[in-house]
């Protein structure tokens, strides 16, 4: 595993995005043979998630059921929700690889995965809930035009949808012919079907619930495979690291930092990135409108940190485990060869650890989850992307807010419906294609076009609706940029020697550009809309503090 | 949902000395607490990138495990028992003050 394929993993774990793995890693994989247990344990879990579906349906009338499950998650629910928005099978598969293979390394990765939580509660959570309504567009376009900052944050929202949706969709597949020995186009169309019937039939509510069992199984599942992990080294941190020492070629350096991070530029890029990219990704913003006010926003994000600190915590743990126990054992390596090609590729390192220590049994439950997981994840996307489409652009763009509840519910269950075979037919055109340049774009884009204009229209007052379209779109041109001239796409995709961009976040360039541009154009703007959103500014703080006006938005 | 510039009742809760208290307490504890979080896990960073033999260093002779272990989960633990501390403070008392606001501004 080279450094940069571990980076991308890194930031596809992040993400949920199993597929950067499927990208960097897992590339083009053998069929394995079907596995009867794992299939069966993920028949378990559909049908009890159309169970909660059907359930569901019956208590989805309203557009705000749809959207937000009419605000009534409570922040303990919801914080299970987040993180398992946030704790894929890619952190589970990712971060767990970048401990076995680079140790110390991939532990740092961990906590810089982790810190943005904290940030996103102390600075956006209690704002995001006080302002917002259905989508992030609702708080960017507040005081600004309505046509034009709802439309292209709108935009936004559905490029940030549509390149994760690809990303998750090939990774599906990949994992799925990987794991269950299923082929790609089936894995695919079951993805996007499930997907389809969670988000229409049920919205909001079954896709928080379906979110809410895979946090639980992906949690239980942790904490018995580091329960039998370390039962094996008589529970001793210490031993696991001795035995680690000994079975790992880098030896006693896996105890500290490495080669990964020595260049602090691309360190910070990539931390940025994902710090911010998360924090404007759609589907994550949208989970702060389903708690009734900012009390439960606050408490969501407590509870979620918790769960995904302890979660990251564990991961490590099986991380180091690994190195002995799959590093060790030649039934893993292709051809036997002990230090060779792990079987599966390089991110498999905890499945293979499951077998290990669970048999077939346990591994056939991980995949099981790992499948749930990703399901759980392009509902959220497919959700959010719907909302994009029926509530800003078809609602309040194009019928002005004239639209009935009937109409822009039938829009919204007719745009899932569209978004899930998008997702098929380009899941399926993407699948011999290295899709993880997207993974870049995806946090990207969320972090130079949707974050700049959130953040500021929350803090700044200065802001205008001619600065927040320039920014947006310097910030959108750069990003794409940059991805392109990065190594995932002008070495790895165009075939060119050498990369022009050399890091693989371009986070803080592109990042950085949105705010300058946005800041100095908003500056320069002296019109009389420009005044008039100034003013506006004072009002949407007091309702961004208090939340009054907020609870009266959500009843209509 | 564009509000009128001015609604009168934002200028009210605007006037309530409350308000004000609300928005300098909380926003100061907001501050602080990412401040702790970001010098934290950015100096955290420089030691990695600039000093790494620090973090190698073994938590006692008879150790393997290097100290930069149980500082790394430190931070993880940390900054998460400062979303407590931060939600602690923000439910309870401002989220009194806010409620007060509230009910003196809508009477």
């Amino acid at each position: 595993m080279t450094a940069r394929r571990i980076l991308l993993t890194a930031a596809a774990a992040t993400l949920s995005a199993v597929p950067a793995l499927a990208a960097g890693d897992v590339g083009q994989l053998e069929k394995q043979p079907i596995n009867l247990s794992a299939i069966g344990m993920f028949i378990a879990f559909v049908v009890m998630t159309l169970g909660i579906t059907y359930w569901a349906a019956s208590r989805t009338r309203s557009t705000s059921d749809f959207y937000t499950a009419g605000g009534g998650i409570s922040g303990f629910q919801n914080g299970l929700a987040i993180a398992g928005d946030y704790m894929s099978a890619a952190t589970l598969l990712g971060l767990s690889s970048l401990v076995f293979a680079k140790g110390y390394d991939g532990f740092v990765y961990t906590i810089s995965f982790f810190v943005g939580w904290p940030i996103i509660l102390f600075l956006l959570a209690e704002r995001l809930r006080n302002l917002g309504h259905f989508t992030f567009a609702d708080i960017a376009s507040y005081r600004l035009d309505q046509g034009k900052i709802r439309t292209f944050a709108a935009i936004g929202s559905l490029t940030v949808v549509c390149f994760y949706l690809i990303v998750q969709m090939v990774g599906a597949g990949q994992l799925i012919k990987l794991l269950f020995g299923l082929d790609y186009n089936v894995a695919v169309i079951v993805v996007g079907v499930l997907m389809v019937v969670y988000v229409t039939f049920g919205g909001m509510i079954a896709t928080t619930w379906v979110q809410i069992i895979k946090a639980v199984l992906l949690l239980g599942a942790g904490v018995i495979l580091a329960f039998l992990a370390l039962s094996r080294f008589g529970f001793s941190l210490e031993a696991i690291a001795k035995s680690a020492i000994a079975s790992h070629k880098d030896g006693v350096k896996i105890m500290g930092p490495g080669t990964l991070l020595a260049d602090p530029v691309s360190a910070v890029s990539l931390s940025l990135g994902l710090l911010f990219g998360t924090a404007a990704l759609p589907h994550i913003m949208m989970r702060f409108f389903t708690v009734p006010n900012a009390r439960e926003a606050r408490k969501s994000v407590f509870y979620a940190s918790g769960f995904i600190g302890f979660f990251f915590l564990i991961v490590c743990v099986l991380g180091m485990a690994a190195i002995t126990i799959v590093g060790t054992d030649p039934q893993f390596f292709e051809g036997g060869k002990v230090g060779g090609k792990l079987i599966g590729g390089g991110n498999m390192p905890v499945m293979h650890l499951a077998k290990a220590l669970g048999g077939d049994l346990f591994l056939g439950f991980l995949s099981a989850v790992a499948f749930a997981t990703i399901l759980a994840v392009v509902s959220g996307l497919a959700l959010a992307g719907a909302s994009a489409i029926a509530h800003d652009l078809y609602a309040r763009v194009i019928r002005k807010g004239e639209a009935t509840e009937r109409e822009e519910m039938r829009v919204s269950k007719i745009a899932s419906l569209v978004l899930g075979v998008l997702a098929v037919v380009l899941g399926i055109a993407f699948e011999k294609q290295n899709v993880a340049f997207l993974v870049g774009l995806t946090f990207g884009v969320a972090a130079s076009v949707n974050f700049p204009v959130l953040i500021l229209s929350m803090y700044w007052k200065g802001l205008t609706t001619r600065g927040a379209l320039a920014g947006g779109i310097a910030g959108l041109i750069s990003a794409v940029t940059l991805v392109i001239l990065s190594n995932a796409v002008w070495v790895v995709v165009l075939n060119n020697p050498k990369p022009i961009f050399p890091y693989e976040q371009p986070a803080l360039f592109s990042m950085t550009l949105a705010f300058l541009v946005t800041i100095i154009v908003s500056k320069l703007d002296s019109s009389a809309s420009a005044r008039a959103e100034r003013d506006a500014f004072e009002d949407q703080f007091v309702r961004s503090q208090t939340g009054i006006g907020a609870a009266a938005a959500a009843k209509h | 949902m564009h509000s009128p510039a001015n609604n009168p009742v934002y200028e009210r809760v605007r006037r309530n000395p409350k308000f004000q208290e609300l928005v300098r307490q909380r926003s100061r504890l907001a501050l602080i607490l990412s401040v702790i979080v970001l010098v934290g896990y950015y100096s955290f960073m420089m030691v990695v990138a600039f000093a790494p033999d620090l973090l190698h260093k073994p938590m006692s002779d008879d150790s393997v495990l290097s100290v930069g272990f149980p500082i790394g989960a430190g931070i993880i633990i940390l900054s998460w028992l400062l979303t407590g501390v931060y939600s602690h403070f923000a439910n309870g008392r401002f989220q009194d003050l806010t409620d007060e606001i509230t009910r003196e501004t809508l009477q």
